[in-house]
């Protein structure tokens, strides 16, 4: 669990972030959203202790941060920092070897480490392992820096802009990637992101963040339904929220009793992807299976239902 | 690596040189026509081979302290409890690059007598400038995201200097380092006017005796030697920077 409580940075006269506080669960994903210069970084940095607040606490598991030495404390929380960071002198394997190296892990759990992060990522290890960082694509460093943040599996882990660089693809595998990482380990993470897409598609929760204060603190579900402020409105774009609502559930949860023509959509694909695919196929009802099994269909008339602004 | 035409001038260069040093009187025939009245060709007071050893250690010692000195300053001045005493050290390196070397023997020679100190004295003074400013150019411009991750990744300030700063810096070290060798190189030779072992003997020896081939001698080995030990650090230097993906060394 990370509290932050009445968080402040000040850099002179200006008030960077202003009395920032909320609770992020553990084994959830906080995604932190906010226009350019609102203070999204410096809030992420004031966690690992790379920035000290003006004032306030932010306690980890009850304990706060500055209970230890703060490089102590950054070895045990995974940064993945805006633009990847990586150290230019070092291979890709050393790289993302940095952290265990540095807690003293035997060298065998550290290799074994490399290897399957590196897998995980779809870099072939014997092929990126011994290569420099600039011998790698924009997208190809920035998986390199995820997986060294991850590499000692860190409880939390902060994670600053980091599908930025990735192709629309990429980024997408990317962050299913990261979900299942975090399923498995039950990591905490906190992610900073101009994309409210991302946002929604990762987050547990949302912070909005406009000018260094706090807008809403809110599931995605809350947030798309009872925009607090117009900023956050403009943030969510209006053109796209009911589409943005849809794609929070399933379209499992959307199925009808009865049947429908045309090639069956399975269970679990989410309910914006099923109207796209009603829309595009041209039918008013398609049907629905779970398990090789029809289960029923779903409709355009049914899926606009839900779509509609919350009462 | 391949012996491409450079390298293989380089190479040519080198053992001529060593030919030279090892067998000067095949050369006599080159050197013959700029002597006069039958007066020796090939300097015969004492083996160009131990002056040249003798000028290289000299310059040796007084770069390894220069270098030791200028770099832990650098290192210094760059840690915060080290900030204020930035433009101080600035100015005591700049005074001993601005003091000619001369100078300085003529100083030191009364202080502690003739022979090889005075001359280890001014190289050593002459030399940290180079090293000082840019191993202060090299750590003050590191890449910010860099270090920046090295904090990050939870590394405390040694280990951040030792395994980040310091070789990310180490091209633009290297490169003052380079510098202040072939300045030395070429300065330790006046060192022979205070009974230093140099290859100023050689061309001091042909001024007097107004023998035009000992000088070119002399002249000649340092400036090869100047050249191929700044041609080879260069080349590590590029090497270390290619590596790094930066494309050429910063060098100052
Ligand atoms: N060290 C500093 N000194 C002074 N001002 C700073 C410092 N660091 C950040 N700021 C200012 O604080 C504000 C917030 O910066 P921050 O990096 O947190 O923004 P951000 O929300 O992460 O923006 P972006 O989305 O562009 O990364 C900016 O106006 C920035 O100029
Ligand atoms: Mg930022």
């Amino acid at each position: 669990m990370i509290e932050i409580e009445n968080i402040t940075k000040r850099y002179g006269d200006a008030e960077v972030v202003s009395d920032v506080s909320f609770v992020v669960e553990p084994r959830t994903v906080t995604v932190i959203v906010g226009t350019s210069g609102s203070g999204k970084t410096t809030l992420l940095r004031m966690i690992n202790r790379l920035v000290e607040p003006t004032s306030g606490t932010i306690k980890l598991d009850g304990r706060d941060n500055r209970a230890m030495p703060a490089y102590e404390l950054r070895r045990h929380i995974g940064y993945a920092i805006q633009g990847h960071g990586l150290f230019p002198h070092r291979t890709v394997a050393q790289n993302i070897a940095t952290v265990p190296v540095l807690l003293g892990w035997e060298k065998s759990r550290i290799d074994a480490r490399v290897e399957e992060l590196l897998s995980l990522f779809q870099l072939d290890p014997a092929i990126f392992g011994p290569r420099y960082p600039h011998e790698l694509s924009g997208g190809q460093q920035q998986r390199v820096g995820v997986a060294r943040a991850l590499a000692a599996e860190p409880n939390v882990l902060l994670m600053d802009e980091p599908f930025g660089a990735l192709d629309p693809v990429i980024r997408a595998k990317a962050q299913d990637d990261l979900l299942a990482i975090q399923k498995r380990f039950g990591t905490t993470i906190i992610l900073v992101t101009h994309d409210m897409e991302e946002a929604i598609h990762l987050g547990n929760r949302i912070a909005v963040m406009d000018e260094g204060r706090l807008i809403q603190y809110a599931t995605p579900a809350e947030i798309l339904a009872k925009p607090a402020t117009a900023f956050v409105e403009t943030l969510i774009g209006a053109g796209d929220r009911p589409f943005r609502f849809l794609s929070l559930n399933e379209v499992g949860e959307a199925v009808e009793p009865g049947t429908a023509e045309g090639e069956a959509l399975p269970v679990t694909v989410t309910q914006r992807d099923a109207l796209a695919e009603l829309l595009w196929s041209g039918r008013t009802a398609l049907p629905v299976e779970a398990d090789g099994k029809r289960i029923g269909r779903v409709t355009v008339e049914g899926l606009i239902k839900r779509a509609a602004r919350p009462a | 690596m391949k012996l491409s035409l450079p390298v293989f001038l380089r190479l040519f260069v080198l053992a001529l040189l060593i030919c030279f040093l090892v067998r000067p009187d095949w050369f006599e025939p080159v050197f013959k026509p700029l002597t006069q009245n039958n007066a020796p060709v090939i300097y015969n007071h004492g083996s160009l081979l131990t002056l040249t050893l003798q000028h290289l250690r000299i310059v040796f010692i007084a770069t390894s302290a220069a270098a030791a000195v200028a770099l832990a300053l650098a290192i210094l001045v760059t840690r915060p409890i080290g900030a204020e005493f930035l433009p101080l050290s600035r100015s005591l390196v700049n005074i001993g690059q601005t003091f000619p070397p001369v100078a300085v023997l003529a100083l030191a020679v009364p202080a502690i007598g003739f022979g090889e100190k005075p001359t280890l004295i001014a190289l050593f003074l002459y030399g940290l400038l180079p090293i000082f400013e840019n191993a202060l150019t090299g750590l003050t411009n590191l890449p910010v995201a860099v270090v920046e991750a090295a904090r990050g990744v939870g590394m405390n300030e040694r280990q951040r200097l030792v395994k980040v700063e310091l070789p990310l810096a180490l091209p633009v070290i290297l490169a003052g380092i380079r510098l202040s060798v072939v300045i030395s190189l070429a300065t330790a030779t006046i060192g022979s006017t205070v009974a230093a072992k140099t290859l100023g003997e050689v061309i001091i020896a042909g001024l007097i005796s107004n023998n035009l081939a000992f000088v070119l001698q002399g002249g000649l080995i340092v400036g090869i030697l100047a050249v191929l030990i700044y041609d080879g650090l260069s080349a590590v230097e590029r090497m270390l920077a290619r590596r790094m993906g930066l494309s050429v060394a910063r060098a100052a």
